[in-house]
């Protein structure tokens, strides 16, 4: 039975295809020793722009943030509240705060 | 998909580069400043972003951010053919703990837990021990075109470029769960790669299938896209493609594939990813008390890539329009045109079939009855016969938007 369908399946995908003839032909991979780009860059100064800089950028770069759309504080604080419990972010009380109040003073929506 | 155990043959590199045609390869090598940004016209900003020419193997590509690399693909990509060039797929990556240097000899997959042989795999085993087959796949972040959302949400603000189209090379995941010999009881298999979280405790980014789709043939270990192998940023050496679903399952830099007997409760699968248990997992801003289910498939989208949104088009004259489109996790039925904001639909002509998961180019004629403002749509349905929404998909993470993109010209 099996020999008996293999080669009409066989047939059945030479002449369905539309460029039958070569495979992926790669046959070993090539390794790799290459720079990733990391960013220095800070978040614009200000208050709580030291909490920010301390605690946000071990994680993820400044564009993170300041790409993100303008939110309401109860957004931002549950953004934060996600890095603290998801993510493990060691946020301190105090920065907590600072770091809150600095996104609704720079992306707040009121 | 093709079976190369079957008939050797496949998607050839000649193929793809004659798909993406002349223009992109103009594309790909033109050379460019590092300060070129991109204006995303998003309401409410911020709208700019810069256009990078720094990150290794990658051509032009739109920063959205720097570490861990989110890189979209600029959108005038997606009008040069259905297979997205390998140095202009989109990157993201959730850690920034992954190696710039990899060694291909001493690599190896693991494949453990619930099986009768603990397997580690070499790349030349999984190159030249398994049979292999290519597979078309739109690999799509659950958050593609999440900077539309209305009102926004935070995450990543993708325009509507965390999408690519690529041929996948490589072995199926059931070929390597045989070897292994899956044992009876199991229900998942959590697959893992060489990203670490940065902070002590956080969960690292694993992400589980159910035995069954995991052993349905068609998801892949891959090796290859477009006939190469994967750039580091796309998860070289070994990557899941999990065919029709979001990109999040597709573990880059696969190294670990862990067969499990318990539902797998780390955090990336049990409480990330969440969508609404509603129909196109919309809700009204602000409502509570619905479900959450995990993101799991793509659903159909499609986009119109030569006139830009702002553009002019000559009018009582006819104009062509072409686009790509998908279905999510099954093929594309059909794609319409409105010229008059929605109120009526012309389907348009399909390009070639090149695979059930990958983008599908349309191309039509239209013309525009008198001068002025005008609303042009596209409409993907799918072979389910599901059709892209014409109301706005809303949900608090901003997952799985496929409104019907609108695009406003004028008529000049």
């Amino acid at each position: 039975m099996q020999r008996a369908v293999l080669p009409v399946l066989a047939a059945l995908c030479f002449f369905l295809l539309p460029h039958p003839g070569e495979t992926a032909a790669i046959a070993t991979l090539k390794s790799l020793k290459l720079d990733v780009p990391a960013s220095d860059a800070m978040f614009p100064a200000g208050p709580g722009s030291d909490a920010m800089n301390n605690n946000c950028l071990a994680c993820h770069s400044a564009d993170h943030v300041l790409n993100q759309p303008s939110l309401s504080r109860e957004a931002w604080q549950e953004v934060v509240n996600k890095m603290i419990t998801a993510y493990k972010a060691p946020i301190g009380p105090d920065d907590v705060k600072a770091i809150v109040d600095y996104l609704v003073r720079t992306k707040g929506t009121s | 998909m093709q079976d190369h155990d079957l008939q050797r043959s496949g998607l050839t590199r000649r193929r793809v580069l004659g798909g993406m045609g002349i223009s992109g390869l103009a594309l790909m090598s033109s050379p460019v400043s590092a300060q070129e940004t991109v204006d995303l016209h998003v309401p409410g900003g911020p709208s700019t972003r810069i256009i990078t020419t720094s990150y290794p193997q990658k051509g032009r590509m739109i920063l959205q951010r720097s570490s861990p690399p989110w890189l979209e693909t600029p959108f005038e990509v997606f009008d040069k053919g259905v297979f997205t060039p390998n140095d202009q797929h989109y990157v993201s990556w959730h850690w920034a703990t992954f190696p710039g240097d990899i060694n291909v000899d001493s690599y190896r997959l693991a494949v453990r837990g619930q099986v009768n042989q603990t397997l580690s795999l070499s790349l030349k085993d999984i190159l030249q021990g398994l049979p292999r087959f290519d597979i078309a796949a739109v690999n799509q972040c659950a958050g593609n075109s999440r900077i539309y959302d209305v009102p926004r949400v935070a995450g990543a603000q993708w325009a509507d470029g965390s999408m690519s189209n690529a041929i996948w090379t490589g072995v199926r995941l059931r070929d390597v769960l045989d070897r292994a010999g899956v044992k009876p009881g199991a229900i998942q298999v959590r697959f893992g790669g060489l990203d670490e979280p940065v902070m002590e405790g956080a969960p690292k980014f694993l992400k589980s299938l159910t035995i069954d789709h995991a052993r349905d043939g068609e998801v892949m270990i891959a090796f290859a896209m477009n006939g190469e192998q994967l750039p580091l940023l796309n998860g070289f050496p070994l990557r899941l493609v999990v065919p029709g679903w979001c990109a999040v399952y597709w573990v880059k830099m696969l190294n670990d594939i862990e067969v499990l007997d318990q539902p797998d409760t780390n955090y990336w699968t049990a409480t990330g990813y969440r969508v609404p248990y509603t129909p196109h997992s919309t809700v009204k801003p602000g409502e509570t008390g619905f479900k959450m289910v995990p993101v799991t498939r793509n659903v159909p989208r499609s986009f119109i890539t030569n006139i830009r949104d702002g553009g002019s088009v000559p009018a009582e004259t006819p104009a062509s329009a072409r686009g790509i489109a998908f279905g999510g996790d099954c093929g594309v039925a059909r794609v319409d045109l409105s010229i008059d904001g929605g109120k009526s639909w012309k389907p348009t002509q399909l390009g070639a079939d090149q695979g059930t998961y990958g983008f599908r180019q349309w191309q039509t004629q239209f013309t525009l009855p008198a001068r002025g403002a005008h609303t042009l749509m596209v409409r993907c349905t799918n072979t389910r016969n599901e059709a892209q929404p014409d109301f706005r998909i809303w949900n608090p993470a901003g997952y799985m938007f496929n409104t019907i993109k609108t695009t406003n010209v004028v008529a000049a």
